[in-house]
C-alpha cells in the first residue's frame, strides 16, 4: 500500500516537474524571440548585406559581390584603416603605461584605500564621456584654461593650438578608456599570491626581475582583458575623433558612419563592421586563451592560500 | 629590535612614496575636466574661458529652452520605456532558462548579452540596416528596441547573480502549501529578487540615458535625445548652457548609480541575514 502511495506521490512529481517546465519555457519565451528578432536577425543581416552590391541611387541590390571588401584594402580607405589602427595602438599603448602601474598601485595599498580608490575611479567611469571630453575641450582649447595657464607662468606667450589636433584625439581615447585598463589590471592583482612573488624575493631575484618572472606573467591576463576592451573601441569611438580631432583624424568608425549617414554605401559599411568584428573576435580569443593557462595556475595559488589559511588557524588553536 | 622595526618601516614608506604620488595624480586628473566643466556652468561670463562671477543664468535659460525640455522628455522616456521592457524579459528570462530544459539555452543567454560586447558602433550601424529593412520608421520605437536590447543583459546578469544565491525551498514550500506557481512566484520568488530587478534598473536606465553611439544611428527627426543634443552641440557651438546641461545629466547618472549599489547592497545583506539564520539554527540543533 505505501508502495502505491509513493508511486502516486511520484507520478504527481513528475506532473508538477512537466508543468514546471512548460511554465518555464513560456518564461523564457520573450527573451528568446527579443534575442532572435533583434540580436540575432541584424547581426545575420550584416553579415549577408556586406556581400551585397550598392544601388545606383538608394539601398541596395541583391547581388552578390565581393567588392565590399576588396573595397577596404583600396588604397584610400586602406590608409584610414591602417591610419586608425596605429591610433589604436598608441592610444592602447598609453593606457597600458598609464593603467597598469595604477591597477598594480592599487592592489597594494591596504583593502579600506583599495575600496576608496575603486569608487573615486568608478564615479567618472559613470559619468557621461561626452561631459568629460566637454571638459578637455574647455581645458586644451585656444586660449582655454591650459593656455591661460602656461602664459600665466611664463612658458609661453602665445596660445598652444592643441585642440583638434592628433595628440588631443588620443588624450581623449586614453582619458575614456583608462577606467578599463585599470579594473582589469587591479582586479587580477588584487587576486594575485604575494607569497610567491615574496618567495621569489627570498630565493635572490631583484625586484625588477623578480617582477618579471613572477608578477607580470601573473597580471598579464587582466592586462589582456583591458587592451580587449581598449584596442577595439579606440577604432570605434569616432565621436572623440569628431569632437577632438576636428576634421582631422579619421578613424574606422567615422568611415562606418560616414557611409551610413552621408554616403548611403550600406554594403561597405557592413563589411567594415564584419572586420571590426572579426579583430574582436580574434582579440577575445586570445585573452581565452591566456585566461585558461591563468585560471589553471590561479587556482593552484589559491590552494596554497586556503593552506596557509588552515595553518594559521591551526597554529591559533 | 625597535629600531630594526623602525628602519623597516621608513624604508617602506620611502619606497611607497612614488605609488601614493602616482595613484593620487592620476585620480586628481580624471576628475579635473569633470570639475571644469561643473564650475563653469556656474559662470556669469557667456565665454567660458573668463570667469566673472557665480550666476544660475545658464541654468535659467535650460529650463527656459523647449527644446531641451523635449530632449530631456525624450531622455526619460525612452530610459523607463525601456529598462522596463528589459526588465520584464530579463527577470522571466533568468528565472525560466536554468529550469526550462531547452536546446540552445547557454547559447540564448550568450546571444542576448552581444549587444554589450560588441563594439558600440557595430551595433548602431547593424540596427539601422536592419530596421530600414523591416521597413520600421525611426523614432521612439527604434530607439526603444535598440536601448531594451542592451538593457536586457545588465538587468539579466545581476538576477541571475541573486537567483543563484536564493534558496529553492522557500518556494516549495509555497507550493507544498497549495500555493498556486503564480501565486509562488509573486509573493515569495519576487519580492526575494526585487531588490536585484530594480539595481538592474538602475545601471540600465543610467546606461540608457548616458548612450550617443547607437541613439545617433536610430533616432528619428524629432526624438532627439538629450545625448544627442549634447554630440550636436559640442560638433558645432557650445555656450555654457552646455555646461548647465551636463552638470544636470552628471546628476542624474550619479543618482542611479548611488540608487544601483544601494540596492544591490541590501539585496546582499538580506542574503546574508538569511544565511547567518539558517547558521544559527544549524548549530542549535547540534
Amino acid at each position: 500500500m505505501t508502495s502505491g502511495v509513493l508511486k502516486k506521490k511520484k507520478s504527481g512529481c513528475i506532473k508538477r516537474e512537466n508543468k514546471r517546465r512548460a511554465a518555464s519555457a513560456l518564461l523564457v519565451l520573450p527573451i528568446y524571440l527579443f534575442t532572435f528578432a533583434f540580436v540575432v536577425g541584424p547581426l545575420v543581416y550584416m553579415i549577408i548585406l556586406s556581400f551585397m552590391t550598392r544601388a545606383e541611387v538608394w539601398g541596395v541590390e541583391r547581388i552578390f559581390t565581393l567588392d565590399n571588401y576588396k573595397n577596404i584594402f583600396s588604397e584610400v580607405y586602406f590608409g584610414t584603416f591602417r591610419q586608425s589602427l596605429k591610433l589604436a595602438f598608441i592610444s592602447t599603448l598609453a593606457v597600458i603605461l598609464l593603467g597598469y602601474p595604477y591597477g598594480y598601485y592599487m592592489a597594494r595599498t591596504s583593502p579600506s584605500w583599495q575600496r576608496r580608490l575603486m569608487t573615486m575611479q568608478m564615479i567618472p567611469f559613470w559619468v557621461n564621456s561626452l561631459i568629460r571630453l566637454y571638459g578637455w575641450i574647455i581645458i586644451l582649447r585656444a586660449n582655454g584654461l591650459l593656455d591661460k595657464l602656461l602664459m600665466a607662468i611664463g612658458l609661453t606667450d602665445e596660445p598652444l593650438k592643441l585642440l583638434y589636433s592628433y595628440p588631443t584625439v588620443i588624450v581623449g581615447m586614453v582619458y575614456v578608456l583608462l577606467p578599463f585598463m585599470i579594473y582589469s589590471v587591479y582586479s587580477s592583482a588584487e587576486k594575485l599570491d604575494w607569497s610567491l612573488v615574496e618567495a621569489s624575493r627570498d630565493l635572490g631575484a631583484s625586484p625588477i626581475k623578480a617582477f618579471i618572472t613572477v608578477t607580470f606573467p601573473l597580471t598579464l591576463p587582466g592586462l589582456l582583458t583591458g587592451v580587449v576592451l581598449t584596442f577595439i573601441p579606440s577604432m570605434g569611438l569616432f565621436f572623440i575623433a569628431d569632437i577632438l580631432g576636428g576634421n582631422k583624424v579619421v578613424l574606422v568608425g567615422n568611415i562606418i558612419q560616414e557611409q551610413l549617414m552621408k554616403v548611403h554605401n550600406w554594403p561597405f559599411a557592413a563589411a567594415l563592421s564584419v572586420v571590426l568584428m572579426i579583430l574582436t573576435s580574434v582579440l577575445i580569443y586570445i585573452y581565452r586563451r591566456v585566461a585558461r593557462v591563468e585560471k589553471l595556475m590561479g587556482d593552484g595559488a589559491k590552494e596554497n592560500k586556503d593552506k596557509d589559511k588552515e595553518k594559521e588557524m591551526g597554529r591559533g588553536v | 629590535m625597535s629600531n630594526k622595526v623602525k628602519s623597516s618601516k621608513r624604508k617602506r614608506s620611502r619606497r611607497s612614496t612614488f605609488p601614493t604620488l602616482y595613484l593620487a595624480i592620476l585620480t586628481v586628473l580624471t576628475y579635473v575636466p569633470i570639475a571644469v566643466v561643473v564650475v563653469y556652468s556656474f559662470n556669469e561670463s557667456k565665454i567660458s574661458s573668463v570667469w566673472s562671477g557665480l550666476s544660475l543664468r545658464w541654468y535659467k535659460e535650460l529650463f527656459r529652452d523647449p527644446d531641451m525640455f523635449r530632449a530631456l522628455l525624450m531622455s526619460v522616456l525612452l530610459g523607463v520605456s525601456s529598462c522596463l521592457i528589459a526588465a520584464v524579459i530579463a527577470t522571466l528570462a533568468a528565472i525560466g532558462l536554468p529550469r526550462a530544459k531547452l536546446p540552445g539555452r547557454k547559447l540564448v543567454e550568450y546571444l542576448s548579452s552581444l549587444p554589450i560586447i560588441i563594439p558600440e558602433i557595430v551595433l548602431g550601424m547593424v540596427f539601422l540596416v536592419y530596421f530600414s529593412l523591416l521597413n520600421l520608421p525611426f523614432g521612439m520605437t527604434t530607439l526603444i528596441i535598440a536601448h531594451t536590447s542592451f538593457c536586457i543583459p545588465y538587468i539579466y546578469m545581476q538576477v541571475k547573480a541573486r537567483l543563484i544565491g536564493l534558496d529553492e525551498s522557500y518556494y516549495e514550500a509555497a507550493r507544498d502549501l497549495g500555493a498556486s506557481s503564480i501565486r509562488a512566484f509573486f509573493d515569495i520568488t519576487l519580492p526575494l529578487i526585487m531588490p536585484a530587478v530594480i539595481s538592474g534598473m538602475f545601471l540600465s536606465f543610467a546606461m540608457s540615458f548616458d548612450d550617443v553611439i547607437i541613439s545617433v544611428f536610430v533616432t528619428g527627426v524629432s526624438t532627439d535625445t538629450l545625448p544627442i543634443k549634447v554630440y550636436t552641440q559640442l560638433k558645432t557651438s557650445t555656450t555654457p548652457k552646455i555646461n548647465a546641461l551636463c552638470t544636470l545629466m552628471l546628476v542624474v547618472t550619479v543618482f542611479c548609480y548611488v540608487m544601483s549599489y544601494v540596492f544591490s547592497r541590501i539585496g546582499r545583506r538580506n542574503m546574508k541575514t538569511q544565511k547567518e539564520r539558517e547558521h544559527k539554527e544549524a548549530i542549535r540543533k547540534a
